[in-house]
């Protein structure tokens, strides 16, 4: 049964519904190796094994009656912590949230189990999404599957860990300003992050909510076009979500990228790239080329600015977002209740959050006091404004645009977690796209000394379909650059 | 030191209305029929801010809102945005408030505008949608109690925030614009002022030469009164004294009657407003204006001109009459059941009036109905009982709720027509007043004396048409003996 875990969520799927394996085996099988690898790499804080047999055994049951089944049929999947799942603990990575359970479930949640997705567990992340390396973690680090000693990126380092490790199918994260692609790319593994509106964020819990989506995190282009073809949709409960018909995004999945023009971001290779990365991305891009792809250099002028400002903004918004947790009604709470409402808060406050999310929270807090706002947070806003008219220039030359997604290596654990400002430099290139709202997407191609570099494309807003067909021209054209994790 | 005049006084207020027709929340789907329930029963997911949820804006209360804008003439915005109010307090389940905000790029539902107040104008400044908290109690007092009790039930219900420019120049006014704009709000039907803590208000007022003080927790309109003129006192005699009023907030203490220092200039607040990222831009379309127009109901201003045409009555007492819709719609009823309108009003105005301001209390919380002032008319009309019996008919009515018949036979108000009766007490008054009959022969005037002495005997039951008579009766017969 092993040697079913490191086939893509698809492959599985099909065996499933064509009897070949049963649902209830594949999962048992997918926790032994949980078992077997998870005290290496520690990619979940909570597995839900006894729910997931027991919707895997519901699915072998209406196969056997030859019922309808899902596109997501029997799939093992590893949920980001800080998607809410009904009566499952979701903790943000906080012991702000350690023992909070949600009564409700996340509108994605929903829609997994609705197509027949099994939860294998909650993902292990920074706390409240806020890091690139998955260290700021109350329940520990996750360790990159490809160098134990190295962060497996972050904040969704977990649900890319999971997948470069097999020990999960199929993985959903969130991105505000990278979290998705980042560890996609130390992780050598597929990570989407679509346009802001595409996908309900009702149930995720808000680090920055302009900024954020969920987004899947994959072995490869087609397992990630499946299931972000399951989780998009309208939904009322999250207003900013776009009225939108479905799209079955795997129809995109064409060996064809001939004449697609690709704008080669010039910014992207600039000061604090390793000649490692950008030779790795040079690389890719001239095998685009090949493929009859057509690319330019260019350069986008208030770039520069893209990392302030998107710190600014996730801070201001994280800021508002993180004040409801005050141990009142849910949450930590200090055992002591001797004291007044606003020292309660205090202490809560003061040990319920972790160093970095205390950090953020304190810099959003200036960025939107009197006398400040203007000079931070509605000056990000502009520069904000700016970036996308920069993009929206760009893509009526270009249909791609392109770069490394991470500047670096994955580096080693500790490395960096002492200088917040080196941490955050990691996120200059994911940061734009979430300022701008557009898709971006992650794939792997190829490695440096040992360690895998990701590729970056960006298309115009609801492009997903494009973005996906050029992501899988190259994974199939050079499939041993993009070749899976085999942590084994 | 000189007096400080009337139009020294500034006072601008910030008045908090729930949309109380609403059926439910501004941003979920929990009831808003949160009074008198079982504390934190009337709660879900969305509105106890836990992690994850996102609001979802209540499209009947924009139309409310909406519908207010139109109603006080303001300008309403083509797109407006939510902004977040960030501060810590206990009955806040986010710790922030979802508001608007007409400063840092934020627009709100409407600006400008204004409500007429008999020959004044008071300029609205803007009108906002945002959700009210929740509710704390305390052991006794804050000051007292070692524990709060929080009730989220009414943490998300609809409020509309209406802010007034610093135009009213007296309590009194302030308590008049309060009633006009509560009239207004229930003949669109959308809030009723009457429920508990529907309306609240803070005031802010400034006396020359001083700075803008703020007076919060204003509970009831009848509050505001109060609170304005104790602080009033206060200012001036600390500026009597030579003292400087600096910027400050007070709060209302209601049981000590007082104002008491929150906060100075200083200590203000910084509630960092910036756009609500969960909820989009609101386009409001110029048809969807035109069309909540045109079902629009007919409002105070409107209703008391055609009091005026169609009831001809008096222009104050039309105003009166419509500055509550209860006060106005149990007129009407009254006027379909009964001919003289005029009548009708001067009771209201009159009696009604001066017993529920004695009484502290509001026109629906009266047992009565329209019958039982028409009822009541009839029988001075039929001439059953006099006018003077009639207000003790009505005092009994308000009372009890009794239908005027029943009181009247109770009570024995019923004017006396037995003849025989009358015309022993006539024998007697004569009796007792012999100078006064021999003068009524010839003098008209000593009648009245007479009449008046009847009067006092029978403690005015008897029907005076039918005891003129009699007298005249006797004193002719006097004259001829």
């Amino acid at each position: 049964m092993s040697r079913y875990a490191e086939l893509p969520a698809y492959e599985i799927v099909e065996r499933i519904k064509a009897h070949e394996i049963k649902a209830e085996d594949y999962i048992a099988s997918l926790y032994e190796r949980i078992k077997r690898i998870e005290k290496d790499v520690h990619a979940y804080i909570t597995l839900t094994e006894d729910l997931a047999l027991k919707k895997a055994r519901e699915i072998d049951k209406k196969i056997e009656k030859g019922e309808k089944t899902g596109r997501l049929c029997g799939a093992g999947i590893a949920i980001k912590d800080n998607i809410c799942m009904k009566g499952v603990r979701t903790t943000c990575a906080s012991p702000m949230l350690e023992k909070f359970i949600p009564p409700y479930n996340a509108t994605v949640v929903k829609r997994i189990e609705d197509e027949d997705g099994i939860i294998l567990g909650k993902a292990n992340m920074d706390e409240f999404a806020m890091g690139s390396s998955t260290e700021y973690s109350y329940f520990g680090t996750t360790h990159n599957p490809w160098d134990l000693k190295r962060v497996p990126g972050g904040s969704s380092g977990g649900s890319a860990a999971a997948i470069a490790s097999s020990t999960a199918s199929l993985a959903l994260g969130s991105d505000t300003g990278g979290s998705i692609r980042c560890p996609a790319s130390f992780c050598l593994v597929v990570g989407l992050k679509p346009t802001y509106g595409l996908v309900s964020r009702f149930g995720l819990i808000a680090y920055a909510n302009s900024l954020e989506q969920i987004g899947p995190i994959t072995k490869d282009v087609r397992d990630c076009a499946l299931l972000l073809s399951c989780i998009t949709s309208h939904d009322p409960l999250d207003s900013t979500s776009v009225d939108k018909p479905q799209e079955d995004y795997t129809k995109y999945l064409m060996d064809d990228i001939n004449g697609i023009r690709i704008g080669v971001i010039k910014e992207f290779f600039g000061e604090g790239t390793q000649d490692s990365v950008a030779k790795g991305v040079w690389d890719a891009i001239l095998k685009l080329e090949e493929l009859g792809a057509n690319y330019q250099e260019i350069s986008l002028k208030n770039l520069h600015y893209a990392l302030p400002s998107y710190y600014i903004i996730a801070m201001s918004e994280a800021s508002s977002n993180l004040a409801r947790y005050d141990g009142l009604r849910y949450g930590y709470r200090i055992p002591d209740k001797s004291y007044d409402w606003s020292t309660v808060y205090s202490k809560d406050r003061r040990f319920g959050f972790g160093f970095e999310v205390k950090r953020r929270i304190i810099l959003g807090t200036f960025a939107l006091s009197a006398g400040y706002y203007n000079e931070y947070y509605l000056k990000a806003q502009k520069i904000r404004t700016l970036i996308k008219r920069d993009f929206e220039m760009a893509f009526k030359r270009f249909d791609v645009l392109i770069g490394p997604t991470m500047p670096i290596l994955p580096f080693k654990i500790g490395e960096k977690v002492q200088d917040p400002l080196e941490m955050y430099m990691c996120d200059v290139d994911t940061v734009p796209a979430n300022l701008v709202g557009i898709p971006s997407i992650s794939i792997p191609c190829g490695f440096s000394l040992g360690l895998p570099i990701g590729l970056q494309m960006m298309v115009p807003p609801f492009r997903e379909g494009l973005l996906l067909r050029v992501a899988f021209s190259f994974q199939r054209n050079f499939p041993t650059l993009a070749r899976l994790g085999n942590y084994e | 030191m000189s007096k400080i005049k009337s139009a020294e006084i500034k006072i601008g207020l910030e008045v908090h209305c729930q949309l109380t027709n609403l059926k439910t929340k501004l941003f979920c789907s929990c009831s808003s029929d949160y009074r008198g329930k079982e504390p934190n029963t009337h709660i879900c997911p969305i509105c106890m801010g836990m992690p994850g949820t996102l609001p979802v804006l209540n499209e009947k209360a924009l139309e409310d809102a909406i519908m207010v804008a139109i109603a006080l003439n303001s300008e309403i915005s083509e797109r407006m945005l939510f902004f977040r109010k960030n501060y810590f307090y206990p009955d806040m389940p986010k710790n922030f408030q979802i508001s608007q905000y007409d400063k840092a790029g934020g627009v709100p539902l409407a600006l400008g505008g204004c409500i007429q107040i008999n020959d004044k104008r008071i300029r609205i400044r803007r009108i906002q949608l945002e959700e009210d908290p929740g509710k704390l109690s305390y052991d006794g007092t804050i000051e007292s109690s070692t524990y709060t009790l929080v009730d989220y039930n009414r943490a998300g219900i609809a409020l509309i925030e209406i802010v007034t420019e610093p135009d009213i120049e007296s309590p009194k006014e302030a308590r008049l614009f309060l009633e006009k704009l509560r009239s207004i709000l229930e003949h669109l039907g959308i809030s009723d002022g009457s429920l508990e803590g529907s309306m609240r208000c803070d005031a802010n007022i400034s006396l020359k030469g001083g700075k803008r003080v703020e007076i919060k927790n204003i509970s009831s309109f009848k509050e505001v009164e109060r609170a304005l003129n104790f602080e009033i006192t206060r200012q001036k005699s600390l500026i009597e004294r030579g003292i400087t009023i600096g910027q400050e907030t007070r709060h209302w203490d209601e049981v000590r009657r007082i104002t008491i220092s929150l906060r100075t200039k200083e200590e203000e607040q910084d509630y960092r407003y910036f756009p609500e990222p969960d909820l989009v831009p609101v386009i409001i379309q110029k048809d969807q204006i035109k069309e909540i127009e045109q079902r629009m109901p007919e409002l105070p201003d409107e209703r008391r001109r055609r009091f005026i045409e169609q009831y001809h009555l008096l222009p104050q007492n039309a105003e009166i009459l419509t500055r509550s819709k209860d006060m106005a719609d149990f007129f009407e009823e009254c006027t379909k059941l009964y001919e003289k309108p005029k009548e009708i009003s001067n009771w209201l105005i009159g009696e009604f009036l001066s017993y529920l301001h004695d009484k502290g209390i509001e026109m629906n919380e009266l047992r009565l109905a329209p019958r039982h002032l028409v009822d009541m008319l009839r029988f001075i009309d039929e001439g059953t009982i006099s006018r003077k019996m009639a207000k003790s008919v009505l005092q009994e009515m308000l009372l009890t709720g009794k239908m005027p018949d029943i009181i009247v036979k109770e009570k024995k108000f019923e004017k006396i027509l037995d003849r025989e009766y009358v015309r022993n007490m006539v024998e007697r008054v004569l009796k007792e007043n012999p100078q006064a009959a021999k003068d009524a022969i010839i003098d008209e005037k000593a009648i009245n004396y007479l009449m008046g002495q009847l009067m006092k005997a029978t403690e005015g039951k008897i029907d005076p048409k039918l005891a003129g008579e009699i007298i005249r009766e006797r004193l002719s017969e006097l004259a001829i003996s």
